[in-house]
């Protein structure tokens, strides 16, 4: 079963990205990240792209809804490791015009 | 038995086929992988599959959390070739739209903060035609057509806030 899974460094936390993003692998997104700037004091979070061949509008949610947190905390949202085809649905998106690819 | 005509004119010697999945989000990706199956005989580039997989997967999606908003139901979907056309129809009976225009607006989401609102602008993008028939209480339908291996001349669509004025 493929899922996001988590690493904690300092008060980042990299949020690394299943095979396929879509509304069924991001339900629990929200909640675990909570809990982790709940407990961590995260304030930054890096969505890695490495594993991903496949996204649709459930990931950018995913994204809005984090980067407005983060901005809410003072904190930020990086990309990385984004193939072709994801960089493309986050041009389309928009997702670019305000988080950075690193 | 026969296989439900998609909403769209018949053609001679076109190919179908149907399928009716249960309103559960695992079969998002059940959903768009049976459809790459079936396009892959026009011989699709790899961006026209990934292009067809994700306006898919935001048709079923919207079906399965808008339309039946978490609730049991069945969601049915059609696809046809037709020379080098591809016809995918996805249809649920579920709650239906109330104002169609509204809800394929960019960034509008009938579900608060954590939807992007883009599924119906991703359609719109990655497909050369989308229409959306839908009555409240009675469901959607959502049908869309892409030509493989054509130039569509179609200018890239824009779903980000920056564009709509948001």
């Amino acid at each position: 079963m493929e899922q996001v899974t988590y690493v904690v460094s300092g008060r980042s936390l990299i949020v690394q990205l299943p095979y396929e993003v879509d509304d069924h692998t991001c339900k629990g997104v929200r909640e675990e990240t909570e809990e982790y700037i709940r407990e961590k004091k995260i304030n930054r979070m890096i969505f890695d792209f490495s594993k991903t061949g496949f996204m649709d509008s459930a990931g950018i949610g995913v994204l809005l809804s984090r980067y407005r947190r983060m901005k809410e905390l003072g904190g930020d949202v990086l990309l990385s490791g984004e193939d072709p085809k994801v960089r493309r649905l986050l041009r389309i998106s928009g997702i670019y015009q305000i988080m950075e690819s690193i | 038995m026969e296989v439900k005509q998609c909403g769209w004119p018949v053609v001679s010697g076109e190919q179908k086929m149907e399928l009716y999945l249960e309103s559960d989000s695992q079969n998002e990706s059940f959903a768009r992988v049976v459809v790459a199956a079936f396009m892959a005989r026009l011989d699709p580039t790899l961006e026209e599959t990934d292009d067809v997989k994700t306006a898919v997967s935001e048709a079923v999606t919207n079906a399965i959390i808008h339309g039946y908003a978490d609730k049991k139901g069945i969601v049915r979907i059609c696809g046809r070739i037709a020379g080098s056309t591809l016809f995918v129809e996805v249809e649920d009976w579920g709650c239906g739209i109330p104002d169609i225009a509204k809800a394929m607006e960019p960034m509008y989401s009938g579900m608060g903060q954590e939807r992007s609102g883009m599924g119906f602008c991703f359609m719109e993008a990655f497909m050369d035609e989308l229409t959306v028939i839908s009555e409240p209480e009675k469901g959607t339908t959502v049908r869309m057509i892409k030509n493989i291996r054509r130039e569509s001349g179609k200018e890239q669509v824009d779903c980000a806030w920056t564009a709509s004025g948001n």
